[in-house]
C-alpha cells in the first residue's frame, strides 16, 4: 500500500516535470528570435520531456503487478529513451548544419538593439 | 561530408600506426565479439519477449551473424588491455553527462520563461580547438555538446576544430573545459596523465 503510494507520487511528479519541459520547449520555439536559437528548446527541452514522461511510464507499468510482461514493457520503454538520447542531438546537428550550408546568418544581439524593450 | 571524413581517416590510419592496429585486432578478436553478441542478444530478448526454443535459437543465430560481421565496429581499442577500463570510464561518464544535461535544461527553461528573454540571450557562433585526436572521442564530445542545452555543435573536422552555436554567454563559458577532459579520460587517457 505504502509502496504504491510512493510509486504513484514518483510517477505523477515525473510526468508533471516532463510536461513542464515540453511546455518550455513549445514556448521557447515561439519566443526565441531566429532559426538557430529556436533549435535549442526544440531539440533539447523536448528530449528531456520525453525521457521524463517515458521513465514515469516505465515505473507505472511496474507498479501494477511485478510480472515478466510488465518488466519487458518497462525495458522497451527505457530502450526508447536511450535511442531518443542518441538520435535527437544528431538530428538537431543535421538541421543546424543544413542552415549553415544554406547560408542563413545567425541572429546577433548587436544588429537589433531596438527590439529589446 | 561524413563519408569524406571517414575515408580520409581510413587512409590515414594504416600509415600512422600499421603494426599496432593490425596486431591488436588479430590477437584479441574474441572479447569485442562476445560483447557485441551479448548486447545484441539482450536487445533481442527484450524486444521479442518470447522465451521458447524456436525464438531463442533464431536470436542466437542472428546475433552470432551480427557479431561476426560487426565486432570491430562498436568496440575497438589500440591497446587491448584498455578495453575494460575504457568501458568503466564510459559508464562513469554517462551519469555525469546526465547531471550536466539536467542542470543545463533548467538553465534554458529559465531563459525561455524569462520576461526579458531578448536581453538575456546572446546567440553566437564560436569556434575552439580540441586536443582530442581520436574519431570516436571527437564524436562523443560533439554529441555531448549538442545534448547539453544552450550549445549545438555546428561542425567538427577530424583535426578537432569545433564550431558551436551557443545561446548565451553562460552556456558557452564552460566549453572545451571539463567535458573535453572527461571524454579524453575515456578513450585517450595518455594525453591527460
Amino acid at each position: 500500500m505504502l509502496l504504491s503510494i510512493i510509486g504513484n507520487s514518483i510517477v505523477i511528479i515525473l510526468v508533471l516535470v516532463g510536461l513542464l519541459f515540453f511546455a518550455g520547449g513549445a514556448v521557447g520555439i515561439l519566443r526565441f528570435p531566429d532559426f538557430y536559437s529556436r533549435l535549442h528548446p526544440a531539440g533539447k527541452l523536448d528530449t528531456m520531456g520525453v525521457s521524463m514522461t517515458m521513465i514515469a511510464m516505465a515505473v507505472y507499468s511496474l507498479l501494477h503487478g511485478f510480472t515478466l510482461t510488465a518488466l519487458l514493457t518497462s525495458l522497451k520503454i527505457m530502450l526508447i529513451v536511450v535511442f531518443i538520447f542518441i538520435t535527437s542531438p544528431t538530428a538537431t546537428h543535421a538541421i543546424v548544419d543544413a542552415g549553415v550550408r544554406a547560408g542563413l546568418a545567425p541572429w546577433a544581439k548587436e544588429d537589433s538593439g531596438e527590439e529589446a524593450p | 561530408m561524413k563519408k569524406d571524413q571517414a575515408t580520409q581517416r581510413r587512409d590515414d590510419s594504416p600509415r600512422s600506426s600499421p603494426s599496432d592496429d593490425s596486431a591488436s585486432r588479430s590477437k584479441h578478436p574474441i572479447v569485442p565479439f562476445i560483447l557485441t553478441f551479448g548486447i545484441s542478444f539482450a536487445t533481442w530478448l527484450v524486444l521479442s519477449g518470447k522465451f521458447d526454443l524456436f525464438h531463442l535459437a533464431l536470436g542466437v543465430i542472428c546475433c552470432l551473424l551480427v557479431a561476426y560481421f560487426s565486432a570491430d565496429l562498436m568496440f575497438y581499442s589500440h591497446r587491448p588491455k584498455g578495453l575494460s577500463g575504457q568501458w568503466f570510464q564510459f559508464v562513469k561518464y554517462v551519469p555525469w553527462l546526465l547531471g550536466q544535461v539536467l542542470i543545463a535544461n533548467w538553465h534554458v527553461m529559465k531563459l525561455v520563461f524569462h520576461p526579458n528573454m531578448l536581453e538575456k540571450i546572446d546567440p553566437k557562433i564560436i569556434t575552439f580547438r580540441s586536443r582530442l585526436r581520436n574519431d570516436m572521442s571527437l564524436f562523443i564530445l560533439a554529441n555531448s555538446i549538442t545534448l547539453t542545452p544552450g550549445t549545438i555543435t555546428v561542425y567538427v573536422n577530424t583535426f578537432g576544430k569545433y564550431t558551436v552555436h551557443v545561446i548565451d554567454r553562460k552556456s558557452g563559458e564552460g566549453l572545451p573545459g571539463e567535458m573535453e577532459k572527461r571524454v579524453a579520460q575515456i578513450l585517450e587517457p595518455e594525453r591527460y596523465e
